[in-house]
């Protein structure tokens, strides 16, 4: 039986009457590498957005390892402006914030890297780990809890280690070339000790023999720390080669899905995407 | 690294037992009244509600103006409690000796006086802090003036004696007190800045959006900086009463605290060795250094110096501020800390260099 670790059913996310993503329903399993691609603006990160919280979809509901972890309906100044089909079907108004959502085991990178710039390469990760303590404000200042702290520093170390990232610990991050940042992003993504992890265009900028290291990167970070993995990706060679499943969106609404044979044959797609100059 | 960290501890320390000894000696050498001890008591408590204020503005990106507020809050906490029963009567004579028929003793108070502080803030920030951060500006700003004016209402004179003094509660005679309690004040704050919800506060402040992905619940710590902050606030407005002898409302303009803003930002925005340095300097030039501008009978030579006159000082004060504030944009000491060991190295470096 198929183990599901998200789950989005019938999201709708309107700016006003800007419709960014229309009724999306998808899946992913664990362990499975799942990209979503599509042209630019058609709503992927915003797909993102709503799955970690920073947006309330207009309409529908987000399912984290069977459990329901958001879920909204048109109500309010939405209820005419309301663009989707099926309303009715969601009751509930659930809004986690997003450090909840995190909290569960949802992490992410950002399109627009987003480290914490006055900080060093290790003092992004650890920071990343503050979610896990036990510790309080208190017993915090007072370093009552010394061998948390210490342990966190330690798996901070051995994580930078795994990515290679070790020997530029102690330098600022903003001084790291622009591949190095996306993967201290990736770092600290797992740093909150996720299940799901979930990449927004890790590859942009990047030449091509650096996003091949990016490919055998994610693959092994599936493995060593049993992930699953959702990925928003304009380099069709890189999601070719590592997903398991794609899903093609086009001005927010999923026009295809399939393994990546199927979306390299599917003629809409080629059309509303392939057919552009993306793939170079 | 660690034993870097290590030595700067130790540098601190004997740093802070050298400034202990320097004092008690001067208090044996000099006359009471001598203009530097007015400097260091006062110096220490400003250093104090600046560290706090930094705590804030600084490392969590917050920017609050109610300083002089919580201070207030503090002042008259730690006032109202610490009067001997058998002064209340001289001292609440228009509200027939106050409510208040006991007294706790100093440290209590002084305690107290954070609680207070930190309480209110609490109850402001619960509405303010799910807002844009300017809000808090606004109504940290609103919350000191409502407070300032309350304070005066005669209706609840019997609790702070309307707009009367406040005084003969207990004060401190050696400079070694303030100083004394604003070095614990602040050495707690800056292991509380170098713990993991330090790193937190600053990563808020960096950027909140990626902390909020990263599972820090940025209301929860914006609170607690908060709440943390105006505590010492608090705790510094309790040892501004026993400066000053006395306590009232209305000394706790907007203007102080825009003066402790003042400190922080010549101090540097995000230093805590900056805002100590800053608070000293600060105080001592607006009350020390620079009072002479206030003589009108003051000769170079057999030249009367008909410039001077009452009030000077304040056109010359705001003169050397604005150059400050253009020459260092940054504050004496940006965002870095002064330490032994990165002079040192510094040190070191030019050597290397020079060969
Ligand atoms: N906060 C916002 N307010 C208003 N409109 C928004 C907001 N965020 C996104 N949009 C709009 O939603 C649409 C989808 O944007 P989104 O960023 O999700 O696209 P994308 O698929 O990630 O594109 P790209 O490949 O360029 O990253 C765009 O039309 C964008 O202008
Ligand atoms: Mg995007």
């Amino acid at each position: 039986m198929s183990d599901r670790v998200l789950e989005l059913k019938d999201i709708t996310l309107q700016f006003g009457g800007v419709v960014a993503v229309n009724s999306l329903s998808m899946h992913v399993d664990r362990g499975e590498i799942v990209s979503l691609i599509g042209p630019n603006g058609a709503g992927k990160t915003t797909a993102f957005n709503a799955i970690t919280g920073v947006y309330v979809p207009t309409n529908g509901c987000i399912l984290f390892e069977g459990k329901k972890i958001v879920e909204n309906y048109p109500h309010g100044k939405m209820k005419k402006l309301y663009a989707g089909s099926d309303n009715g079907k969601y009751t509930q108004h659930i809004e986690p914030t997003p450090d909840a959502i995190t909290k569960l085991g949802v992490a992410r990178t950002f399109q627009n890297i987003r480290l914490w710039k006055t900080q060093s390469v290790f003092d992004n990760v650890l920071i990343a780990k503050h979610l896990r303590r036990t510790s309080n404000v208190f017993t915090a200042t007072f370093r009552l809890n010394a061998a948390e702290e210490k342990k966190q520093r330690e798996e901070t170390a051995e994580l930078l280690n795994i990515l290679g990232l070790y020997s530029v610990k102690d330098q600022n991050c903003t001084t790291l070339p622009y591949g190095l940042q996306r993967r201290l992003e990736i770092a600290r993504a797992l740093a909150t000790e996720p299940k799901l992890l979930l990449l927004d265009e890790p590859a942009a900028g990047m030449n091509p023999q650096e996003t091949l290291e990016l490919t055998e990167f994610i693959g092994k970070i599936r493995d060593d720390f049993k992930l699953t993995v959702c990925m928003i990706e304009h380099h069709m060679d890189l999601v070719m080669n590592i997903s398991d499943r794609i899903y093609v969106l086009n001005f927010g609404a999923l026009i295809a899905k399939g393994t990546p044979e199927e979306i390299q044959a599917n003629p809409t797609v080629i059309a509303a995407y392939l057919g552009e100059d993306k793939n170079a | 690294m660690d034993s870097n960290k290590k030595r700067d501890l130790a540098a601190s320390v004997i740093l802070i037992a050298l400034l202990f000894l320097i004092i008690t000696v001067l208090e044996q050498l000099l006359p009471k009244t001598s203009m530097i001890f007015t400097v260091l008591k006062k110096g220490s408590i400003y250093a104090l509600v600046a560290v706090s204020m930094n705590l804030l503005n600084g490392f969590t990106g917050l920017f609050s103006l109610g300083q002089a507020g919580f201070m207030l809050l503090g002042a008259y906490t730690y006032g109202i409690l610490t009067i001997p029963v058998s002064a209340r009567a001289a001292v609440y004579q228009y509200y027939n000796g106050g409510i208040v028929q006991f007294a706790l003793p100093v440290f209590a108070a002084i305690l107290l006086a954070g609680v207070v502080a930190a309480f209110f803030a609490y109850l402001i920030g619960l509405p303010v802090l799910h807002l844009k951060s300017d809000y808090l500006a606004i109504a940290t700003l609103g919350f000191a003036e409502i407070i300032r004016a309350i304070f005066q209402w005669d209706k609840i004179g019997a609790l702070t004696n309307g707009s009367n003094l406040l005084r003969k509660f207990p004060i401190f005679h050696s400079t070694l007190f303030p100083f004394a309690v604003s070095a614990v004040c602040i050495g707690i704050i800056v292991l509380l800045i170098n713990s993991t919800y330090g790193r937190a506060f600053k990563a808020i402040r960096d950027d909140e959006v990626a902390a909020e992905a990263m599972g820090i619940n940025l209301a929860h710590h914006k609170r607690l900086a908060f709440t943390i902050s105006s505590f010492f606030a608090g705790i510094s407005g309790a040892l501004l009463a026993m400066f000053q002898t006395t306590v009232q409302a209305s000394q706790f303009k907007s203007a102080m605290t825009y003066e402790i803003l003042l400190i922080v930002v010549i101090g540097g925005v995000g230093s805590i060795t900056g805002s100590c340095i800053s608070s000293f300097l600060f105080v001592a030039c607006s009350e020390w250094w620079l009072r002479f501008l206030d003589n009108s009978d003051t000769f170079i030579g057999s030249i009367h110096l008909s410039m001077l006159r009452p009030g000077f000082r304040k056109v010359v004060f705001s003169v050397v501020i604005m150059a400050i504030v253009l020459l260092y944009q940054k504050g004496i000491m940006g965002d870095k800390e002064f330490s032994i060991s990165k002079i040192r190295e510094k040190l070191k470096k030019k050597k290397a260099e020079d060969e």
